[in-house]
């Protein structure tokens, strides 16, 4: 599992309001090296969500990334490096990622991670994610 | 331009819409025109369709899978009299420059449903001597290459020899690399197929330049394959393409992206399990098995290494979580590209296919797979944005879903409409309580 999945996950446990980042464990890690794209990586810059990554790539043993980042960085070829580097050349080959508010371990094995929930974590509602809002809705059938 | 396609005979209703992808792909932003040649059947593979240049007929040609090439008609007629008068009238401009004396060429006789001997060939080659071709011949590498095609006299299957029958083509690479081209996949995007299976979709869309991500809810064939060197990561080895950045285990009916992730992906290529050959599974199903709706509990002791149940996947709920996770993920403009099952009856397709207001239908090719049902390899274009509206509407259909699970169930049983024996016809009885008594009593293994 590279760091731009893990960018992308949550856990989605039933009752977990904030499963976003998930922490890293890392057992194995293995670099592979990639093209370098940084047509790919300006276009996926404003959807990232920064300090997950920053956080991420230190738990797999990388420490070069800034703390802050925006826009204007994207210039400069030495920061597109190591936001590539990060992104996509560690991989977590062996570990787990772990729910930020109950704990749980979502196994990474042979670079998958394993994010299906057990029968009684399953949200019965799942609150659209991508509005930035929340809403309370009351389940009138039956749970 | 008016250019003279001619198509490979098969998949006949996948062909216009390739091309007309590739063509936008390449940036020819107004529809294509299409027409046929004289005498000519919809089902013909000479097809003529007007092109802004020569580069792009060059570049659909070389990308497409269905395309056998793409020609310059210098003329045409039923018999070879006619041909010649056909070809004299052709501009002397369009056709003097690929005449000259600095330059090879070779003439090709090629035929459709009939078999031309060699000698019949030469014949045919030489008739051509009213053409004043000044340059030198060149069998092996000519400049230019100009070909002579001849098709049977048209009577019998509508013309057309019938397309050669080959069965199992349930699934080819074939049919991979066309949902790329239906999807304009090209260097630097992102594609995603939620039910990757062992990766056929991605090494196709990898071939093609995309960066590429997958999930399963069943990971064994991914992860595990048959061995170290027979799995997804050694497909995609064996053929010298990247990785793909992504694979996880997961299920699509609960997606496990963060909040607030969105437009992400550039395109969503899949052949979702609809339970006609391989059954969808999602999470679940336990508590349906024992008849009941509470969640089974797993014991702490055994939560490490506890492998969820999974319960089958409907048709119906497929899709919406499919049209869902699309149009919260692709970005404006991106393409959404799937296999769609239907089934026929009395030979008559219904052409009713999935809607979803983010979405336009650029495409629905249809694949007959048995007498009984087809699937249509459908092609839609997000052209609206993932809105609070559109979102709350997704998550309260959703939950519909869960709550009436075993009577979405029935609605979306593809597998026994598919397999059962043939019962005798209804007649005019269309009341739907009948019709549930005489519904077939045969199950897939898993409904």
């Amino acid at each position: 599992m590279r760091l731009f999945t893990h960018n992308m996950l949550s856990s989605n446990i039933k009752g977990v309001a904030n499963g976003f980042p998930l922490r890293i464990e890392a057992e194995q890690v293995l670099e592979k090296q990639v093209d370098f794209n940084p047509d790919f990586l300006r276009n996926l810059f404003p959807k990232l969500e920064w300090k997950a990554l920053v956080d991420g790539a230190r738990a797999l043993g990388y420490a070069e990334l800034p703390e802050a980042a925006d826009s204007s960085m994207l210039e400069s070829e030495e920061f597109l490096r190591k936001v590539h580097h990060a992104l996509l050349e560690l991989h977590l080959e062996e570990g787990a990622l772990t729910c930020p508010e109950t704990g749980r371990k979502f196994p990474v094995n042979k670079g998958i991670p394993n994010m299906l929930l057990h029968e009684d974590e399953e949200t019965s509602l799942q609150l659209p994610g991508s509005l930035g809002s929340h809403m309370l809705v009351r389940i009138t059938g039956k749970q | 331009m008016w250019y003279l396609c001619v198509f490979f005979h098969r998949l006949l209703d996948y062909r216009r819409a390739e091309v007309e992808s590739l063509a936008e792909m390449l940036g020819v932003y107004s529809s294509l025109e299409w027409r046929l040649p004289e005498n000519q059947h919809p089902d013909s593979p000479f097809h003529l369709v007007n092109l802004p240049s020569e580069d792009v007929a060059r570049n659909i040609a070389n990308r497409s899978i269905l395309v056998k090439g793409i020609y310059e008609l210098w003329g045409e007629g039923s018999s070879l009299e006619q041909l010649e008068e056909s070809i004299k009238s052709y501009p002397e401009d369009r056709k003097l420059p690929y005449l000259a004396c600095e330059t090879t060429f070779k003439v090709t006789v090629d035929s459709f449903g009939k078999a031309i001997s060699f000698q019949e060939q030469n014949d045919r080659i030489k008739s051509l001597a009213y053409i004043p071709f000044k340059g030198r011949v060149n069998l092996k590498n000519p400049d230019i290459n100009f070909w002579l095609m001849e098709t049977d006299d048209y009577g019998a299957h509508n013309g057309l020899p019938p397309v050669v029958q080959r069965r199992n083509l349930f699934w080819s690479t074939e049919v991979a690399f066309l949902m790329a081209n239906q999807a304009q996949v090209m260097p630097g995007k992102l594609v995603y197929d939620p039910f990757v299976g062992t990766g056929s979709i991605l090494v196709a869309a990898a071939h093609f330049g995309a960066m590429t991500m997958g999930a399963d809810i069943d990971i064994r064939a991914v992860r595990d394959g048959r061995g170290p060197d027979c799995n997804v990561w050694s497909n995609f080895k064996q053929y010298g393409l990247p990785l793909p950045v992504a694979l996880l285990r997961a299920d699509n009916n609960l997606p496990p992206w963060r909040p607030g992730l969105k437009e992400i992906f550039d395109a969503i290529i899949c052949d979702p399990p609809y339970g006609v050959r391989a059954g969808g599974r999602k999470s679940g199903g336990r508590k349906l098995l024992k008849g009941i709706v509470a969640p089974y509990i797993v014991p702490d002791d055994k939560r490490t290494g506890h492998i969820p149940s999974t319960a089958p996947y409907s048709l119906a709920e497929c899709v919406h979580d499919l049209l869902d996770l699309a149009a919260r993920m692709l970005v404006m403009g991106g393409r959404l590209v799937y296999f769609y099952p239907v089934l026929r009856e009395n030979d008559v397709v219904e052409n009713h296919f999935p809607e979803h207001p983010c979405f336009k239908l650029i495409a629905s090719s249809e694949q007959i797979l048995s007498s009984r049902y087809s699937r249509v390899l459908l092609t839609m274009v997000k052209t609206g944005s993932y809105t609070e509206k559109v979102a709350e509407a997704a998550t309260i259909k959703h939950q519909e879903f869960k709550e009436n699970y075993v009577k979405r169930l029935e609605d979306g049983n593809l597998h026994s409409s598919v397999f059962s024996p043939v019962h005798p016809q209804l007649g005019e009885e269309t009341d739907s309580k009948s019709c549930k008594e005489l519904k077939p009593k045969y199950r897939g293994k898993y409904v």
